[in-house]
């Protein structure tokens, strides 16, 4: 009951507005804190592998923004799933913000791997499974922004992307089994058997703190987008008159 | 009842389709020019003609589909007809079905004929060409049914084609791969069922999510 009350309460674009703004310069202050931990974690203490000598340190970059471009489409058909069933403005507006942040953790992810690749398979580029699966969701980011951009009223814009998120959504695991299917050269996944991973501890601790700043990262840029987005879309309304009066005022 | 109107509709596309040719040349000329470029772009020696044939003609037909996407909701969207639609007391989702079923069979048939003619021309091996027809005409309509839902969320927007090509794309992508690799199989003489059963599963997907997809996306097109 308290919670249910506590989401409607948020759910209003202008409570989220200033209850994000205020939780801003903590999460800014705790992501510095734990991407300091894991790079000194990853570039120093962590050994160095055995095959793959220093090279290996990409990792840390590499993977994390990986996990990141999938996570984030999941969370964006979630909210997708959430604006289209119940109407709630939040969602819109993260379904569109958490587009563009994606699409380039995809690029990073792409440009990291390719970076990875050179010196360990001995080329920028190959036609491998995951690889064309990753370029393949870099493309569904994009085309969520070009249908975004392409409307002028941007509540129908949100509508039309959360449709597309959502068939996106649905094809993501049948495109990535057929390109499987199709050829695969990429390693293995290595940490996510749950029994006994293939990675050593060392190098996994700074790995998932790694991640962890990386989902940070993700949720304050979100938050920047959205209200942005926010105070673009109710530009009408009395309180943000108020906001934009006070601020004018300082 | 509502089964009915499902026919009427196709019947309708149909009855328009063949007032104009047009409707029927065009992917057909649109196939055989892509197919062109490949022997001309590449070099005419058979062999590479033979290996690469499954992948042209998959790619040719996929293209060929796009192309008519544009179009397919474009008229009945300007002159008031899908309005009448969303009015209807009838289920939408089947109503936009029916106009889809209807498109498909307009391409289809001389698709067929054409790529199997090409087929010989590249070169594919007799025996294939039987399995090339089957997967057209099992991955054909998940073309049809995923592009329809990308045209009917862009069908009230300039500049449709290329928006339209950008998004669905990467959604062709299982189907291109599993039909050009069932051919690619069947020229090798080694088993198509594991492809042809996949593509059939996606057809059975596409058949019962895509209607409903579409018809939220025309009422999200006509709310603005």
């Amino acid at each position: 009951m308290m919670l249910t009350h506590y989401l409607h309460k948020i759910a209003s674009p202008q409570a989220f507005y200033l209850f994000c703004g205020r939780c801003l310069p903590w999460l800014i202050g705790l992501f510095f804190i734990v991407l300091a931990l894991g790079l000194y974690g990853g570039l120093v203490t962590a050994p160095a592998d055995y095959q793959q000598g220093d090279a290996f340190r990409i990792i840390y970059v590499h993977v994390p923004a990986a996990w990141m471009s999938l996570f984030i489409y999941l969370v964006m058909a979630i909210n997708a799933a959430v604006a289209l069933i119940w109407r709630i403005k939040i969602s819109e507006v993260i379904v569109v913000s958490s587009a563009y942040i994606g699409a380039n953790f995809t690029f990073l992810a792409l440009i990291t791997g390719s970076l990875w690749g050179k010196p360990m398979w001995g080329t920028w580029w190959t036609w491998d499974a995951r690889l064309t699966s990753e370029l393949v969701l870099l493309f569904l980011y994009f085309s969520i922004i070009a249908l975004y951009n392409a409307y002028e009223d941007k509540r129908v814009a949100s509508k039309a992307i959360s449709i597309l998120a959502l068939l996106g959504v649905i094809n993501i695991p049948i495109i990535h089994y057929s390109v499987v299917w199709w050829n695969t050269l990429h390693q293995g996944a290595t940490v996510t058997k749950l029994d006994k991973p293939s990675i050593h501890i060392d190098m996994l601790i700074p790995l998932l703190q790694m991640a962890f700043a990386f989902n940070l990262y993700y949720l304050i840029s979100l938050i920047q987008r959205a209200r942005n987005e926010i105070l673009k879309r109710e530009f009408n309304s009395l309180w943000v008159k108020k906001l934009c009066q006070e601020s004018s005022n300082e | 009842m509502a089964h009915f109107s499902f026919f009427i509709l196709m019947q309708r596309e149909f009855k328009i389709a063949s007032r104009s040719v047009q409707q029927f040349l065009l992917p057909i000329s649109f196939f055989s020019l892509v197919v062109l470029l490949f022997p001309l772009g590449l070099n005419p020696s058979p062999q590479l003609l033979q290996t690469i044939a499954p992948g042209i003609l998959w790619v040719a037909a996929l293209l060929a589909i796009l192309l008519s996407l544009d179009n397919l909701f474009r008229e009945d969207y300007e002159d008031g007809f899908i309005e009448l639609l969303v009015l209807s007391p009838r289920p939408l989702a089947l109503l936009l079905a029916g106009k889809v079923a209807g498109q498909w069979l307009i391409i289809i048939l001389p698709l067929l004929l054409i790529a199997t003619l090409f087929g010989i021309f590249l070169g594919l091996p007799s025996h294939s060409l039987s399995t090339l027809l089957i997967s057209l005409l099992i991955g054909t309509p998940c073309l049809m049914l995923i592009g329809a839902i990308a045209a009917a969320l862009t069908v009230g927007l300039q500049q449709s084609s290329v928006l339209i090509t950008l998004l669905l794309l990467p959604l062709y992508l299982p189907v291109l791969i599993f039909g050009s690799s069932a051919v690619q199989h069947a020229s090798t003489g080694l088993s198509t069922n594991p492809q042809l059963y996949m593509l059939s599963s996606l057809l059975v997907l596409t058949l019962t999510l895509a209607p409903l997809a579409i018809a939220a996306a025309i009422k999200i097109s006509l709310s603005q």
